[in-house]
């Protein structure tokens, strides 16, 4: 197929390949990171994951829609205070359902499934009724469209960028949260002992419902992100959950560097093949290999050392 | 129900349908009593149909839950509209057209259960729905076992007919042929690179598009075809790939939340469709909503309807629409021909004189709807509809501007030769 480009169209092509892998990977860090924290390190499995990250998207939508009609002078940077607001917004229900629903099952993860399986349900029909069943358009600032000329031949998407560097910074506040901050330590320590942890003072129950708030936070504020690049629905947040999934599992949940680490190979291996092939055969060939990895390394990439 | 059917008008039901004309100016306009000519219900619905001397039940089942009902929400709107002009007109035979809505809830088995308990239950006389082929093909077994009649409004692959069937969107020769031969003509356009979502609509509609490229158009040739999983988000690499083979004509018939993720990053890609020439068959005024004007303006969308065509039904039909459902709605392809099913099925039972389903099926070819937003519309023996198909382009505004239409309506083809 390249018989008839000349070398410097097939750098450009190189170039632009080589950034829509890193922008995949960011996407990936970004929606699997809410998770990562939740699944990883609470043992929740939470299936409505993806509508917390479009609860994040709609309170986009609205912050624009009310920036236009109060403050127009404000539109350009408007998507910053979106960015935070879907974070509160999303982490505050995290909370909320932590305390209603989670909290009773921490004993019975499998039980979380259906629970969580059940509050995504119950949230697309909430979105349905409250914002309608169609899809909304979230208006941009101009600067955010559109791509940055490189060079003659090569084009970077400046939302593609924008979506880098905000799962950079993201992913440094959050390793910075739990690995470095008093609270980080508090965390780490329910998940390997809840008893203990307890048993040294640690308000065990004030530690689980932030760090689910955290998680579903920061789905939130990928939410916010992805209305850049993907559709804003009651349901968008489906087209999410398993690619979502695929990477913290394969990651190997309990850790975040294995996430990360799965994100980078799944997003290469994807990008990489659609280029060649097609998209869905892609999709099937990086599954496979996903299926063929995990029978030979159940536990994923990167495991913890836990004594059983 | 067995009271009602008996023929002759009981003096309640008299006062009812007095009364509810009254509160019907419209009626005034007629002149005479409707239910003068109203003939007998015996003679009228001799297979045990839900009509009454007053009135006659259809179904209406579209998904308003789950993923497709953000697409089948329009199509509801416009049957509802289409029943109460129907009504406010003096209704079907002279009775008044009630509905049964069910929820097909983009689970196909549920649309099948859901068409049996309307045919089956309710006994309907007919049934305006479904939206995706993956729904129609559930349930066609089923109006074929209790002989039902189905009105359905998407433009879809063609490869069926039935007699329990109306399609009143275009089959894919009618939507994709005329297209093709209008960028080949007025762009000059020799290459074309084919995309699609993975299932049979857009599978088959390109296998009619490369083989009219092919056979059919002078010295062009189809550069790349592909297809992505439904609910695919990410398009960077194929976008890269376009980039590289440089086709005059991205041919895209994506569909869903890729959509909206498809042409969000083409237009950050840095590719400009005032340049580039885009054609697709799967947006329509609906999608543009979620995708945002400003992100697809230029690309040109071939179909049958668009909002902003300039004709006096369309004049009325559309502040018609918005009055009932709003004034931000918008109205698509799909909309349009939805609205058609209802009236469609008022004008075929007019011309049976009958309810029966065979009747109305065998009365169906030729029955002409000269009220259609999209203009003329008939009936055709293969129970597809004559259309028109027009080509229009993408505005930020999120409405389409007509470029072109077809002089004469297109005949449809579901099985057409050489295509497959």
């Amino acid at each position: 197929m390249f018989g008839d480009y000349s070398i410097s169209d097939l750098g450009a092509i190189l170039a632009m390949q080589g950034f829509a892998g890193l922008i995949l990977f960011s996407v990936y860090v970004l929606m699997a990171l809410g998770l990562a924290i939740i699944f990883g390190q609470m043992g929740v499995i939470n299936m409505a994951h993806g509508e917390f990250m479009i609860l994040g998207a709609y309170v986009t939508w609205m912050t624009s829609n009310a920036v236009q009609h109060v403050a127009p002078w404000l539109f350009p940077g408007y998507f910053f205070i979106a960015m935070i607001l879907a974070f509160i917004a999303s982490g505050a229900l995290g909370m909320l359902v932590e305390w209603v629903l989670i909290r009773h099952l921490y004993k019975r993860p499998l039980d979380t499934l259906l629970a969580t399986w059940g509050l995504s349900l119950i949230l697309q029909q909430a979105y349905r009724s409250i914002f309608g069943a169609r899809e909304v358009g979230v208006e941009l600032p101009e600067w955010m469209m559109g791509s940055w000329q490189a060079t003659d031949s090569i084009q970077i998407p400046i939302n593609g960028m924008f979506v880098m560097g905000l799962t950079i910074l993201i992913t440094i506040v959050v390793f910075y949260i739990l690995f470095w901050s008093s609270w980080g330590k508090q965390v780490r320590a329910v998940v390997q002992n809840r008893v203990m942890a307890g048993a040294v003072g640690i308000n065990t129950e004030k530690v689980d419902r932030y760090t689910f708030g955290l998680g579903c936070g920061i789905a939130g504020i990928a939410g916010s992100a992805f209305t850049m690049i993907g559709s804003t629905g009651p349901t968008a947040g489906q087209l999410y959950i398993v690619d979502t999934f695929l990477v913290v599992v394969f990651g190997g949940a309990a850790s975040l560097f294995g996430t990360i680490a799965s994100a980078f190979s799944i997003s290469q291996t994807q990008s990489t093949l659609e280029f060649f092939l097609s998209g869905s055969m892609a999709k099937v060939i990086t599954l496979l290999t996903i299926v063929a990895i995990l029978m030979v390394r159940p536990q994923g990439l990167f495991a913890l050392k836990v004594r059983k | 129900m067995s009271d009602e059917t008996k023929p002759g008008l009981p003096s309640p039901l008299r006062r009812k349908l007095l009364m509810g004309m009254a509160a019907l100016p419209a009626m005034s306009m007629l002149g005479r009593p409707a239910f003068a000519d109203v003939p007998a219900t015996s003679a009228v619905n001799t297979t045990g149909l839900a009509v009454t001397d007053s009135e006659v039940t259809v179904g209406i089942l579209h998904s308003v839950t789950g993923t497709m009902a953000i697409s089948e929400t329009g199509s509801v709107e416009a049957e509802k509209l289409a029943i109460e002009q129907i009504n406010a007109a003096g209704g079907v035979l002279g009775r008044k057209i009630k509905f049964i809505q069910e929820d097909g809830a983009s689970d196909w088995p549920t649309f099948a259960e859901k068409a049996k308990k309307l045919l089956v239950n309710d006994k309907c006389a007919a049934v305006m729905g479904c939206w995706t082929s993956a729904s129609r093909k559930a349930v066609l077994p089923v109006f074929e076992q209790y002989n039902g009649m189905l009105y359905y409004p998407t433009f879809y692959e063609g490869l069926e007919q039935s007699k329990n069937v109306i399609y009143t969107g275009q089959e894919a020769t009618q939507q994709i042929i005329a297209g093709l031969d209008w960028v080949n003509k007025t762009k000059g356009a020799k290459s074309f690179y084919l995309l699609g979502s993975d299932y049979i609509w857009p599978r088959t509609s390109n296998k009619i598009a490369r083989k009219h490229i092919e056979n059919h158009l002078q010295g062009c040739k189809v550069v790349g075809e592909e297809y992505f999983p439904l609910g695919s988000t990410q398009f960077n690499s194929v976008i890269n790939k376009i980039k590289l083979t440089k086709p005059d004509v991205i041919y895209a018939i994506i569909v869903g939340g890729s959509n909206v993720a498809f042409y969000k990053q083409l237009k950050a890609a840095g590719i400009d469709l005032s340049k580039q020439t885009l054609l697709t068959i799967s947006v329509t005024e609906d999608e543009i909503d979620g995708i945002g004007g400003e992100n697809i303006a230029g690309a040109y969308a071939c179909m049958k309807y668009f909002q902003s065509l300039d004709n006096p039904n369309n004049k009325a039909f559309v502040p018609a629409f918005k009055k009932m459902w709003g004034e931000k709605t918008v109205i698509g392809d799909v909309t349009q021909a939805a609205y058609l099913g209802p009236w469609l099925w008022k004008l075929t039972v007019e011309k049976a004189q009958s309810f029966d389903i065979d009747k109305i099926a065998a009365a169906s070819p030729g029955v002409e709807f000269k009220g259609a937003p999209e203009g003329y519309v008939r009936i055709h023996e293969n129970h597809h509809l004559w259309s028109k198909t027009r080509v229009g382009r993408a505005k930020a505004d999120g409405q389409y501007e007509l470029i072109y239409e077809t002089a004469d309506l297109v005949e449809p083809n579901p099985f057409p030769k050489g295509y497959q």
